[in-house]
């Protein structure tokens, strides 16, 4: 099938998820795909970071040493990072935050551990964006009076006239849309590059291709990582509106 | 008039070669993010992180119709929805 777009590739370029195992869910036809299997790698790697990182700060010593310092300059940073962003309501995203940074990047790296990069993958990224939409509304509806709130959403025009109404609809609608497709749009562009490497060149990609792996899988990942975590707070902060 | 499998494949690669030309856009507009940063770090040097970081953030959101080019040329190459 692939012959037209990858002729000297045959069929060895493999970038799409697969299917693995199929079973039946209250009558409907369920696959267990290869995303399924990558997150629980991603998955198994956090729980046992967890575990460990537990017992090191469980018996922390008053000087730090070796894997709990590591531990706390991880959270240490993560906490900085949401300090800056959301100032005085920063205490209670802290956790939140931080557990889906360290979730994104570790999905984003594990295309270095040969696995299918689980946010290449639009129904791991979406939930994610969801989650930021209820979180918006969620604090919109919580800290904004309802008369403020109408307001915004007629916004250049005055609260009687809600002509603009439907468009700001679409514009809170597309909040988590584009937050999820920046993420899978650009990891899976990297997946595919790196596929097409290995399968176009065959046996000259020997070496060489880890400087790609460090762009594709690295800076990119983190990047995005970075990004995603920021737009949340940002929105997050916005949406809770108030004095900075 | 009938098209055969072929002709549509083809030309569904026309397509997504031309869907990918959204990649200028957001090219221009990050390349003068990144101008800009540059200025204002040679201004303020004491700023650099807090530039770094609000330019990383506006060119991420800047390339998202980029992305949704590649989306494009992606779904018509490997998903292949004019097939069905």
């Amino acid at each position: 099938m692939m012959q037209g777009i990858l002729l000297s590739a045959g069929s060895d370029i493999d970038v799409m998820v697969h299917g693995l195992f199929q079973y039946k869910f209250f009558g409907h036809e369920v696959w267990i795909t290869t995303t399924h299997v990558s997150l629980l790698f991603v998955m198994l790697i956090l729980i046992g970071f967890s575990i460990a990182a537990g017992q090191a700060i469980k018996k922390g010593a008053e000087v730090p040493g070796g894997f709990q310092n590591v531990v706390e300059l991880i959270v240490e940073k993560l906490d900085g990072v949401v300090d800056g962003t959301m100032g005085k309501n920063s205490p209670k995203y802290r956790n939140y935050i931080g557990a889906i940074f360290i979730f994104i990047l570790f999905s984003n790296i594990s295309g270095l551990l040969g696995l299918r990069p689980p946010t290449a993958d639009y129904g791991v990224t979406f939930p994610l964006g969801v989650v930021t939409f209820i979180l918006i509304h969620f604090n919109q509806f919580k800290y904004q009076k309802p008369k403020d709130i109408w307001k915004d959403m007629c916004s250049p025009l005055p609260p009687w006239l809600p002509i603009w109404f439907p468009i700001n609809v679409i514009s809170e609608l597309a909040v988590p849309v584009s937050l999820s497709l920046r993420l899978f749009a650009n990891v899976l562009s990297g997946t595919i590059i790196m596929a097409l490497v290995y399968g176009l060149l065959g046996w000259f990609a020997t070496i060489w291709p880890a400087a790609l792996h460090v762009y594709f899988d690295l800076f990119s990942g983190a990047i995005q990582t970075y990004v995603f975590c920021m737009l949340t707070m940002t929105y997050v902060s916005n949406a809770i509106g108030g004095e900075e | 008039m009938e098209f055969n499998e072929n002709f549509i494949l083809g030309c569904s690669a026309i397509g997504a070669g031309l869907a990918v030309i959204a990649g200028i856009g957001p090219g221009v507009g990050q390349g003068i993010a990144a101008g800009h940063a540059a200025a204002a770090v040679g201004r303020n040097p004491g700023a650099k992180s807090a530039i770094t970081s609000t330019m990383i953030l506006g060119q991420a959101v800047a390339e998202t119709t980029g992305l949704y080019g590649l989306i494009v040329a992606i779904l018509l190459l490997f998903v292949k929805p004019l097939l069905w």
